[in-house]
């Protein structure tokens, strides 16, 4: 959506070439480097919070940066693939592995009802239904016993992956995170440069064009969609393990709004746009935590800002600067 | 006590009151959201911020100047429309030359910023509003009482609607915006003052949601996300019956507000959630919306 209206001017994004540009390595290889000696300065788990938050703006940022689809209800599949996959750890006493794909594959479903439903309508009225979904699936997590209510889920068991390796070990849950997160990062990555991703981005720029040369627009969406909704829940399935919690916050639509906010911060469709904003962002949180409610008055001054004075985000306005899309 | 399909009628009448006044709210709001739609392609997500503002300056009203409900019901829509001309002024008119979802994330960036301003100083509590003295009481129509002031809040919801209808669709002033909706550069050319009616507009559908914020305010207390969650709801219902269509969005409003109360009565658990599994099953039957059509 955002770069449609200004493709006039907005940066070729990398998507157009044929091969991966060199300096995208580059940036790759700079974000690998940061979060691999991150952890031996930063408290690993203000780090590890970064990380899912990040994972969860790039399947986000899969939506609006390239299909031009916003989706005011991402929260619904971080949060209920949480619940599950905390449920599966604790309650059935699964291993991490089995429960990370447990909420993997609800928010799959989830997405698959949510997205079939909510392509039917374009533009604006996508925002709006995702939005209502999502606040049933919020109030369904309300009132359904398993959740616990207010209290959510807590004391979920990290346990052994695999069998192998011991998540009660900080470090090594850490760097488990980080896999999952490169992992997701470079599936997001390979599909916008693969020919699928092509004709989302047409769809995105022109979709009757898109459909008259015989896509069909609506199954590409989808498709997108329940890829996003998966990745997402991949987030919040480690993201519960992580801080042995599911709790209603990660239903909330709040939370829809911060990985909207993530997104804009760190350049909506740019490839590392939304790592950098989910940095930013949980960064801000942590510092402004004592402040209360003033964090949502910062946040809505950051959208504010980013709207009126610089729409491609951070990333983006960097990348236009290099005249490299990064 | 008689009984209908087993629920106290008692129960059964006094729900679709609930249900009534919380479709006077719908929509109230669902026509605002719709008007500002028609002519500035932006969703405002801060309606419910300014439907909360509305209720606070109805109390701010009563606890610095001393004035009452009546003067509050006609004070509090002009400041709050007042500061939606400012904001359209200084920040919504930048965006009519991009995406619409722009509108989207800014109107969405200010909701938190009010709400979370007003929760800085006011809390998440309530505070107390009461009755203006005229409307106390009730009517016992001998299977019910009927409190004054629901009436009210009604009647008057109904007359606002029925009223904006009349100005939209039959008035020269209705008709001079519905053309500047479907081309507004051709209405400029015709010599008609399309940024000055655009800003107007936004101010006009400002005002209602603060309206709507007054007319709850003795209802549900007054409180910083009073505005939150029914923005959602509100939403959904737009969702419902597409803005194509003024008279489709109070139909829509009121209807779904009955249908919530009636489910509170029957199914209380689904009573948060139907008006979204609602919105679901238009979504599959009609996607346009009950009286949509696409645009």
């Amino acid at each position: 959506m955002a770069v449609a209206k200004e493709s006039a001017d907005a940066p070729a994004l990398a998507l157009n070439l044929p091969e991966t540009p060199r300096h995208q390595y580059l940036a790759f290889a700079v974000m690998v480097v940061f979060f691999v000696a991150a952890p031996f300065f930063v408290y690993p788990l203000f780090l590890m919070k970064a990380l899912c938050f990040a994972l969860f703006a790039c399947a986000f940022n899969l939506l609006i940066g390239y299909v031009g689809l916003l989706s005011f209800g991402h929260a619904a599949f971080l949060g209920s693939a949480g619940y599950l996959a905390a449920h599966a750890a604790k309650v059935w006493g699964w291993p991490p592995e089995m429960a990370i794909l447990t909420g993997t594959a609800t928010a799959a479903l989830l997405g698959l009802i949510v997205g079939a439903l909510a392509i039917r309508r374009q533009g604006i009225y996508f925002a709006m239904i995702t939005l209502a979904l999502a606040q049933m699936i919020y109030f369904f997590c309300l009132q359904t016993p398993f959740t616990h209510g207010e209290d959510g889920i807590q004391a979920v068991p990290r346990g052994m992956l695999l069998g192998i390796l011991d998540l009660r070990q900080t470090m090594t849950m850490y760097f488990v995170v980080l896999a999952i997160f490169l992992a997701g990062f470079l599936l997001i990555y390979r599909t916008i440069h693969s020919p699928f991703g092509q004709v989302l981005k047409a769809i995105r720029e022109n979709e009757p064009r898109a459909v008259s040369l015989g896509y069909t627009a609506d199954q590409y969406k989808l498709i997108a969609f329940v890829l996003s909704a998966t990745l997402s829940g991949l987030a919040g399935a480690t993201k519960a393990l992580v801080f042995q919690l599911a709790s209603l916050t990660d239903v909330h639509w709040t939370m829809s709004g911060e990985v909207v906010l993530m997104t804009l911060l760190g350049g909506l469709g740019t490839v590392f746009g939304p790592v950098v904003g989910a940095v930013i962002v949980v960064t801000l949180e942590n510092y402004l935590a004592q402040l209360g409610s003033w964090v949502t008055v910062v946040q809505g001054f950051i959208f504010v800002i980013c709207v009126l004075t610089f729409r491609r985000g951070i990333v983006g306005e960097l990348g236009n600067i290099l005249k490299k899309p990064l | 006590m008689s009984t209908v399909f087993g629920v106290p009628t008692q129960a059964l009448f006094g729900q679709l009151l609930i249900g009534l006044i919380n479709g006077s709210f719908y929509a109230i709001l669902s026509l605002g959201l719709a008007v500002i739609f028609g002519l500035l392609n932006i969703i405002n997500f801060s309606h419910g911020a300014q439907y909360m503002m509305g209720a606070f300056a109805a109390y701010f009203l009563l606890q610095w100047a001393g004035l009452g409900y009546w003067w509050a019901l006609l004070i509090a829509p002009l400041v709050v429309g007042l500061f939606g001309i400012v904001l359209e002024r200084t920040m919504l008119k930048r965006l009519y030359q991009l995406d619409h979802l722009y509108g989207l994330l800014l109107t969405f960036g200010l909701a938190l910023i009010i709400q979370g301003l007003f929760r800085n100083e006011y809390g998440s509590s309530g505070l107390p509003y009461s009755l203006p003295t005229q409307l106390t009481g009730g009517q016992n129509l001998g299977f019910m009482v009927l409190p004054n002031y629901r009436a009210w809040v009604v009647v008057l919801s109904l007359i606002v609607c029925l009223g904006t209808w009349y100005v939209i669709e039959r008035t020269k002033l209705g008709s001079y915006l519905r053309a500047a909706t479907e081309n507004p550069a051709l209405v400029q050319a015709f010599g008609i003052n399309v940024p000055r009616m655009i800003t107007l507009t936004y101010g006009f559908g400002v005002a209602l949601a603060a309206l709507a914020g007054v007319l709850a305010a003795p209802i549900y207390q007054v409180n910083p996300l009073m505005g939150a969650d029914l923005i959602i709801v509100v939403f959904a219902v737009v969702v419902i019956g597409g803005m194509g269509s003024i008279m489709g969005s109070i139909v829509t409003g009121f209807g779904l507000g009955v249908v919530e109360g009636l489910t509170k009565v029957f199914y209380p658990e689904a009573s948060n959630t139907v008006i979204f599994v609602i919105m679901a099953l238009v979504l599959l039957v009609k996607p346009a919306g009950l009286f949509g059509r696409e645009r």
